[in-house]
């Protein structure tokens, strides 16, 4: 999937029973957006999620890979326990690079207005190393279905 | 990497094929089997072999591929004062595991109410992303639950009392430690027991078959009589509770293992001294998790006999729906084995491998001490199934350990881009096997073709001897999460 500030590639050839993709963004908040919108994307097809329900989430983490790996996972337990799924996200990074302020948006989980994917149970830190690239910025992701 | 071959069905990989390796690997595996192998597995494999305590060798199952840490197929044993307990060798889905249930219904009476059955297990038993369970407990009674696992189902209706003793460890981890577990973990699980959950989490309604090589005696005594015979066979785990265990200790072990000293190839290798408090604190919360599973497979068997009841208007327990056995395939025990001709306690991991004691196993019921103990192998929806039997080999070879499952040679986009998941349930029908899944994609998925031939990994096992073929299931029908 590609957008105007990010993108993201399914990998095939990795972690065979897992949901494997390399994200490409211009600045690290798109990243984040853009291994957010993958996460969802494995469960569902976000352009058929509306902005109904909001979400303020902070996370921490002692570096950005950790940074990333608390998002993702704050994010799948958001899913788990209110029962949604998530289309919309804004991220703000601290200067630090230790922590995140996020908005993010999304509905109910509907069977009869939704594709219900596989679920993602976790993400993990298998291969998560965000680089520096092309400009901007990149990491592998495997998530755990 | 130098792979030789030591046995018609073991491979090694020797200590000096990577650095800071501290015991052989070893791979179990036909020539073909180990033809298919990722190159992903040899890799995790060795980062294995190279964690501080590991005894013996590094496994791998012949069903084994490319995991995170450890591959799927992964057994290793580690020494209590020395070694290390990782989450990334039990794998988030914290016992995830599989049970089969008997029944004495036979094909020709089930197959004309196959539809009207399946339905109905659908609409009791929740599949798919999303979904809600059945049992409703405040927190107070999930603490139960989770220091109960199975036997809180026997105390509150969900378990007949002879379900007990044939589920691993009588459905109950003693080590169980409430205080460990987050109260995120408890808000994602508590609402989740008796569901089924997503991805290669099925229940499966199977005829029985028998090989000529399958220990027909034995499986008789467990239930298994004649071909023709109805089964059904359930695959899944601890839902978002586990999953939420291993990502807070996966989290919280970065930083213990700067404190202790400790590097690994893999971050997600990450890993605790077993008899550090992070590392009890880990293995209590993986207990109350793997007593969860449990108890989730038992909700699940509770509400297939209700279904079952319905649908052929009898009994349960005139319907014969007795528990086979249910074992554990993502988990960390204590067990003891000999090493240097003594016998040590160690905790074994196992990430997608199964038990396998043998025959006269101090830790099995007596029920199971001539036969030895069930195994349960899922393979891919459109294959089949086996229930093998514990060895006394696979207690000397593998740390009582054999396959779980078919193990994956294909990747889920892969098998997205091969086939649709409408045409898979459609072909699914004309051979037979009626299919309702709660995501045509995940279907699509879990395709027989993206999985290697069940048969094969079973054949290896069994022509190795760390277990033997009992029966062999063919599904009938597929509900998938």
């Amino acid at each position: 999937m590609k957008s105007d500030n990010f993108e993201f590639k399914l990998v095939e050839d990795f972690a065979s029973a897992d949901f494997v993709f390399d994200a490409y963004a211009d600045t690290l908040e798109n990243l984040f957006i853009a291994c957010a919108t993958a996460c969802f994307t494995a469960m569902t097809d976000p352009r058929l999620v509306e902005p109904k329900l909001k979400y303020d989430i902070s996370v921490s983490g002692e570096n950005l890979n950790e940074l990333l790996y608390n998002y993702i996972a704050e994010l799948i337990y958001l899913k788990d326990t209110e029962k949604i799924f998530l289309s919309s996200f804004e991220v703000r990074i601290s200067e630090d690079r230790q922590s995140l302020y996020s908005v993010v948006k999304g509905e109910a989980i509907d069977y009869n207005k939704h594709v219900i994917k596989t679920d993602v149970k976790a993400v993990t830190y298998h291969a998560l190393e965000i680089k520096k690239h092309d400009g901007g910025f990149m990491t592998r992701m495997v998530l755990d279905l | 990497m130098k792979k030789n071959r030591i046995d018609q069905f073991i491979w090694e990989i020797p200590p000096d094929q990577k650095p800071g390796m501290r015991v052989p690997a070893r791979i179990v595996a036909s020539e073909k089997l180990m033809d298919q192998m990722d190159e992903g597995v040899f890799n995790q494999v060795t980062n294995v072999a190279c964690l501080p305590g590991i005894r013996q060798y590094a496994w791998c199952m012949p069903d084994g591929h490319w995991g995170y840490g450890f591959p799927i197929g992964g057994v290793a044993a580690f020494d209590l004062e020395e070694g290390v307990i990782s989450p990334g060798g039990i794998g988030f889905d914290i016992n995830c595991g599989v049970r089969l249930i008997r029944t004495n219904l036979t094909e020709t009476e089930v197959k004309p109410r196959l539809k009207e059955l399946v339905d109905m297990l659908f609409r009791n038993i929740p599949a798919g992303v999303g979904k809600s369970g059945s049992v409703s407990i405040n927190r107070k009674e999930f603490e139960s639950l989770i220091t109960l696992g199975a036997q809180w189902c026997h105390k509150n209706g969900y378990a007949w009392e002879q379900d007990i003793d044939h589920i691993e460890q009588r459905g109950r981890l003693p080590d169980s430690d409430p205080s460990a577990v987050s109260e995120k973990a408890v808000k994602r699980g508590i609402d989740q027991i008796g569901t089924l959950g997503s991805g290669n989490h099925y229940l499966e309604v199977q005829t029985v078959r028998f090989d000529e090589d399958c220990d027909r005696k034995s499986a008789g005594l467990l239930g298994i009589e004649e071909p023709g015979q109805i089964t059904v066979m359930i695959h899944c785990g601890s839902r978002g509770f586990g999953h939420q265990i291993g990502t807070d200790y996966l989290q919280s072990f970065g930083p213990a293992m700067k404190r202790y000293g400790i590097t690994t190839n893999d971050r997600e290798l990450a890993c605790a001294p077993i008899n550090s408090p992070e590392g009890k604190q880990y293995f209590g919360a993986m207990a109350c998790a793997a007593n969860a599973a449990f108890a989730n497979r038992q909700v699940i068997t509770h509400h297939v006999r209700q279904s079952f009841e319905k649908v052929f208007a009898k009994p349960a327990d005139r319907l014969g729906m007795n528990l086979v056995y249910d074992v554990a395939h993502n988990i960390a025990k204590l067990e003891t084995y000999n090493i240097d001709d003594r016998p040590t306690k160690l905790l074994v991991h196992r990430k997608g491998a199964t038990r396998a004691f043998g025959p006269d196993n101090q830790a099995l019921s007596d029920l199971f001490r001539q036969t030895g103990q069930p195994v349960l192998v899922g393979g891919s929806m459109q294959t089949g199934s086996y229930l093998l039997l514990g060895t006394r080999k696979a207690e000397e070879l593998t740390f009582g350990s054999t396959c779980h499952g078919a193990g994956r040679v294909m990747s889920r986009s892969a098998a997205r881009k091969r086939v649709r998941g409408s045409d898979l349930l459609e072909q699914m029908q004309a051979s037979g096997i009626y299919v309702r899944t709660a995501s045509f994609s995940g279907l699509a998925e879990e395709a027989g073709f993206a999985y290697k031939d069940v048969s094969d990994v079973v054949n290896t096992v069994h022509s190795l001897g760390i277990s033997k073929k009992a029966a062999r299931f063919l599904p009938l029908a597929n509900i998938k999460g």
